[in-house]
C-alpha cells in the first residue's frame, strides 16, 4: 500500500501530453490523438508519451455517464455550418465566436458517424415516414447515417438515439485507442503548474488518488484540460437528499475554469449561465416533449404563455424575433407567469398524447408511450422516480415545469469558458479594437494552435471552450479531436523547449494535502470532529458558497435578480470564503476530493460574480437580471467580457473584447424585424 | 433517489479489493465497509454520501448480484414507487412500479455491436504529418461527415 494518510507517496511522471478528464471531449481527444501519434512514430520515430487521467471511471464519467436520449448536434446534409453558427449565436444573445461554432459545425458529423459504426443505436425514418429505433432500423435494413440513412429529428439539430450505453461505447473506442497503460483512473488533478522561466507556459499538473495515499505530479509539454462545467455553486431547489439531483452532473465542479484561471488562462463570458426550464424536481428533458410530441407549456390556468406574452420578445431585438427565440427569453416569458402568481407551469402532456392518438394505431400508441419513457430512462432516470412516486402517467396527468438553479457550462445551452485559438480559414479577426486588453494577451482570434488557451501548451474542449455553446455530446467529442491534432503539432514544434516547474514537488504535495494536515493537526481539539474552530468541512463550505450565490448573485431565492449593491456584498463574502477555503479539512480521501472540488467551485463562482458585475447590462433576461441595469445594451455591450486571474494577488481583471460576425445573422430574423 | 444496497444480496464482490459499484460510481459514493465499522455489515458496500447521488444508476446497472436499488429522494418524492433496470449486452429491461401499484415494462436497445468489439482504427487511414494543420479529422474523407459549407456564407473571408 502506497504511503499513509499522514505521509502520502509522491509519484512523478514525465509525459509529452496529459489529458485531464475522461468525458466526451477527452475521449474525442484521445481517439484522434492516438492515430496522429502513430503517424508521428511512423514518420519521425518519436514515441509521444501520452496519458489520460480521470477522477472517475471512463465507462461512466462526464456529463454523458447516465446516457442520453438524443444527440443534440448533428448537422446532416441539408444544413450549412453557417446555419449552425447562426443558431448558436442567437440562442446566446448574439455574443459567440462564429469561428469556433462554424468549425465545430463542419466537423461534428464525423464523430456521430463513428459512434454509429461503434454500435450506438440511432433512430431512423424509413421511406414511408415511419420511425424505427436503432436496433429495429438495422433489422429493417435501413442505411447508416454515413450512407444516407435518415435520422429521426426531434428538432432542427437533434437526432434521437437509444443512448443508455452512449458513454460506454465512446469510452471503449477511446480506451482501446489509448491502451490501458496510458489511462489512470480515480486520480483527481487539482492544479496546473506553470513554467518557472516562462510563466505563460504550462509545465505540468498535479493531483491525488482517491483510492490510495498517493500524490501524482505530471510534467507535460501539452495539456488537455476538459473536466466539465460547474454544478452546485448555487443553492439548489432541493436541499436534502435531492441535492444530488442536479440537472447537470453533480460531479462537475468547475475544475476546468478554476485550474485554467489559476494557470493564467484568459476566461470568456463567465457571466453566462444556463437556467434550464425542466420537469420539476426530477429535471427530466423537455426537448422531445416540445419537438417530437408537440406538447405545449401553459400556466396553471391553461394559457399558453409563449403566445400570450409574445410581445415581451420585442423588448429584446433582434434576439426575440428569430423563428426560435433565445432560450433565456423563453424563460423570461415563463417567469412572468410565475412572478405574477399564475403558477404552477405545466407541460400539457395529456392533450399532446391525446392528439397524437387520434391519428395513430394502437401499436403506434404503445410505441409512442415507450418513446416518452425512454426519453427519461436513457438520461434522467430520476424523473421517472418523481413520476412513479407522484402517480404521474403522462397520458392522464400533466407534469410541472420549473426553471432550475443556475449552471455554468460551455457545451450545452451556455457559453462560459476559456478563450481559445480558433481556425484560421473562416475570416476571424487578427486584431483587437477594444482598448483595455492586457498587453501580454493575443490580439486576434487565432494564435497558432486550434483550441489552445492563452497559456502556451494548455488546451481545452467541450465545456472548457467559451463563447461557443450548443456543442453537446457530439460537438464536445469533435472539439476534442480538433484540439488533438493541434496538441500533437505543438509537441513537435516545441520538442526542444525545456520547462521547469515554478514550484518544488514538496511545495506542490503540501498544498494538495493541506486539508488533510488541517484535520490531523486539529481533530482532537474538540470531541466531535465536525464542529471545530480550526477548520471547516467541505460540506459546510459548499453550503456557504451556495447561500452567498443564491441570495446575492441572482439565484432562485431572488428569482434570478441581483444589482450592483448585492454584488458588492457577494464580493466581500466570497473573499472571506476564499480565505477560509485554506482551512478546509479532509478526514479521508473522499473528503479530500470534496475539498478540492469545492475550492474549484469557489473560484468559478467568483469569476461568474465578477463578470456579472463588469457587464453593465442584463444580457440574458430569464437567466439573470441586473435590476440596476435591466436592459440589453447593444451599443455598449455587444462584446465579449473576458478576464484573467492572478493567483499571487488573488485578483481578477475583467475587460472587453470586440465581437465580430463572420456569418450574416440577419438571415435569422423575420423580415419586419426593427433595427 | 439515492441508491441503496440490499444487505442480503451484496457479497462485497467476493472479497476483492474494490467492488463493481466502487469502480463505476462517477462521484465516488460507493464504499466497501471492510470491517463493518461504518454500517455494521462487514464486507458489504454502501452509499457513503446519498445526498450527492445523481441517480445515474451506474452502480445499479453494473452490480453483478442485482443488490442495488434506488429509493427516490425522501425530501422530494412520495414513497412506494420503484424504477429498476436489468441491463444486458444489447438491451435494457425496465420495470416501473407506481405508488398506486400500476406497473409498466419497457425494453430498449443499448448497443448494436458486441461489447468489446470496437476496433478503433481498423480500416481507417493513416494520416500524414504534412496534413496536420488541415481542417478535419483523419477520418474526414471516409466517414462522410465533413460538411465543407458554402464559402459565400463566410462574409469576412
Amino acid at each position: 500500500m502506497a504511503g499513509t494518510f499522514d505521509k502520502p507517496e509522491v509519484v512523478q511522471e514525465e509525459l509529452d501530453i496529459l489529458l485531464i478528464g475522461g468525458g466526451m471531449a477527452c475521449c474525442g481527444t484521445a481517439y484522434e490523438m492516438m492515430r496522429w501519434a502513430e503517424a508521428v512514430k511512423a514518420e519521425t520515430g518519436k514515441d509521444l508519451k501520452i496519458k489520460l487521467v480521470d477522477k472517475a471511471a471512463m465507462d461512466r464519467s462526464g456529463a454523458v455517464a447516465m446516457g442520453l436520449s438524443a444527440i443534440n448536434t448533428y448537422i446532416g446534409d441539408k444544413q450549412d455550418p453557417a446555419d449552425y453558427a447562426r443558431m448558436v449565436s442567437n440562442d446566446l444573445m448574439g455574443i459567440t465566436r462564429d469561428d469556433l461554432a462554424y468549425d465545430l459545425g463542419r466537423n461534428v458529423d464525423d464523430s456521430v458517424h463513428l459512434f454509429e459504426e461503434w454500435g450506438l443505436p440511432i433512430w431512423k425514418t424509413d421511406a414511408s415516414g415511419v420511425r424505427h429505433d436503432g436496433a429495429e432500423a438495422i433489422k429493417e435494413g435501413l442505411p447508416l447515417l454515413k450512407d444516407g440513412g435518415q435520422p429521426v429529428r426531434s428538432g432542427k439539430w437533434q437526432i434521437m438515439i437509444n443512448g443508455e450505453s452512449y458513454k460506454w461505447i465512446v469510452a471503449e473506442a477511446a480506451k482501446k485507442a489509448l491502451g490501458l497503460d496510458r489511462i489512470q483512473e480515480r486520480v483527481f488533478i487539482v492544479r496546473l503548474i506553470n513554467d518557472k522561466n516562462d510563466p505563460g507556459r504550462i509545465a505540468g499538473a498535479a493531483g491525488f488518488s482517491v483510492r490510495e495515499n498517493k500524490i501524482y505530479i505530471y510534467k507535460a509539454k501539452a495539456i488537455m484540460l476538459a473536466a466539465g462545467g460547474c454544478v452546485n455553486i448555487f443553492r439548489p431547489r432541493s436541499v436534502g437528499e435531492g441535492t444530488g439531483r442536479a440537472w447537470y452532473p453533480v460531479w462537475n465542479a468547475g475544475s476546468t475554469y478554476s485550474m485554467a484561471a489559476e494557470a493564467g488562462a484568459e476566461l470568456t463570458m463567465m457571466e453566462n449561465r444556463f437556467v434550464p426550464a425542466r420537469f420539476k424536481d426530477g429535471y427530466g428533458p423537455v426537448g422531445a416533449w416540445f419537438l417530437l410530441f408537440k406538447a405545449q407549456a401553459t400556466n396553471a390556468y391553461g394559457e399558453n404563455y409563449m403566445a400570450k406574452n409574445k410581445e415581451m420578445l420585442n423588448d429584446y431585438p433582434p434576439y426575440g424575433q428569430a423563428a426560435v427565440p433565445a432560450s433565456c427569453l423563453r424563460n423570461h416569458l415563463m417567469l412572468k407567469e410565475m412572478m405574477e402568481g399564475r403558477g404552477p407551469i405545466y407541460m400539457d402532456t395529456v392533450t399532446a398524447l391525446a392528439k397524437l392518438r387520434e391519428t395513430l394505431s394502437p401499436k403506434e400508441v404503445k410505441h409512442l408511450e415507450a418513446e416518452a419513457w425512454e426519453d427519461f430512462l436513457d438520461m434522467c432516470i430520476g424523473q421517472c422516480g418523481v413520476w412513479v412516486g407522484e402517480n404521474i402517467e403522462p397520458e392522464k396527468k400533466m407534469s410541472e415545469l420549473m426553471p432550475t438553479e443556475p449552471y455554468l457550462l460551455g457545451s450545452h445551452s451556455g457559453c462560459c469558458g476559456i478563450w481559445v485559438s480558433g481556425p484560421t480559414d473562416v475570416g476571424a479577426p487578427t486584431t483587437e479594437t477594444e482598448a483595455g486588453v492586457p498587453a501580454h494577451l493575443p490580439a486576434g482570434w487565432n494564435w497558432g494552435y486550434r483550441s489552445m488557451t492563452t497559456v502556451k501548451g494548455l488546451f481545452t474542449a467541450g465545456d472548457g471552450v467559451g463563447a461557443s455553446g450548443h456543442k453537446f455530446s457530439s460537438g464536445s467529442h469533435a472539439e476534442g479531436r480538433m484540439a488533438a491534432k493541434a496538441m500533437v503539432k505543438y509537441c513537435l514544434d516545441n520538442d526542444t523547449v525545456k520547462t521547469e516547474f515554478a514550484e518544488t514537488p514538496d511545495e506542490i504535495a503540501e498544498a494538495i494535502w493541506k486539508p488533510v494536515r488541517n484535520f490531523l493537526e486539529f481533530k482532537d481539539y474538540t470531541t466531535a470532529i465536525d464542529v471545530n474552530p480550526n477548520y471547516i468541512t467541505p460540506k459546510m463550505l459548499q453550503f456557504r458558497l451556495q447561500k452567498i450565490m443564491d441570495e446575492y448573485v441572482a439565484g432562485v431565492a431572488t428569482y434570478y435578480r441581483t444589482n450592483d449593491k448585492m454584488l458588492e456584498k457577494a464580493e466581500e463574502k466570497l473573499e472571506m470564503l476564499k480565505e477560509d477555503a485554506q482551512k478546509m479539512r479532509a478526514k479521508d480521501l473522499h473528503e479530500l476530493l470534496r475539498a478540492w472540488e469545492n475550492y474549484h467551485r469557489i473560484l468559478t463562482a467568483e469569476a461568474h460574480m465578477k463578470h456579472i458585475q463588469f457587464r453593465q447590462e442584463s444580457r440574458y433576461p430569464g437567466f439573470y437580471y441586473r435590476t440596476d441595469k435591466n436592459f440589453v445594451d447593444e451599443e455598449n455591450w455587444h462584446c465579449f467580457v473576458n478576464s484573467i486571474y492572478d493567483k499571487k494577488s488573488k485578483q481578477w481583471t475583467c475587460f472587453k473584447r470586440a465581437h465580430v460576425d463572420l456569418v450574416d445573422k440577419s438571415k435569422l430574423f423575420k423580415a419586419a424585424a426593427p433595427h | 433517489m439515492p441508491t441503496f444496497v440490499r444487505t442480503e444480496k451484496c457479497d462485497g464482490c467476493k472479497g476483492q479489493d474494490k467492488t463493481a459499484c466502487m469502480y463505476i460510481c462517477p462521484h465516488d459514493l460507493m464504499k466497501l465497509d471492510k470491517d463493518g465499522s461504518d454500517t455494521g455489515h462487514a464486507m458489504k458496500a454502501f452509499n457513503q454520501e446519498p445526498e450527492q447521488c445523481w441517480e445515474c444508476y451506474s452502480c445499479v446497472k453494473i452490480c453483478p448480484q442485482g443488490a442495488i436499488e434506488c429509493r427516490h429522494y425522501a425530501d422530494v418524492v412520495p414513497l412506494g414507487g420503484s424504477v429498476q433496470p436489468l441491463r444486458g449486452s444489447d438491451s435494457i429491461m425496465w420495470t416501473i412500479k407506481f405508488r398506486n401499484g400500476n406497473m409498466k415494462r419497457f425494453k430498449f436497445p443499448i448497443r448494436t455491436t458486441p461489447e468489446g468489439s470496437i476496433d478503433p482504427f481498423g480500416g481507417k487511414p493513416m494520416p500524414k504529418l504534412a496534413d496536420i494543420t488541415q481542417t478535419g479529422s483523419f477520418t474526414r474523407d471516409m466517414m462522410g461527415g465533413f460538411r465543407p459549407g458554402n464559402p459565400a456564407e463566410l462574409i469576412r473571408k
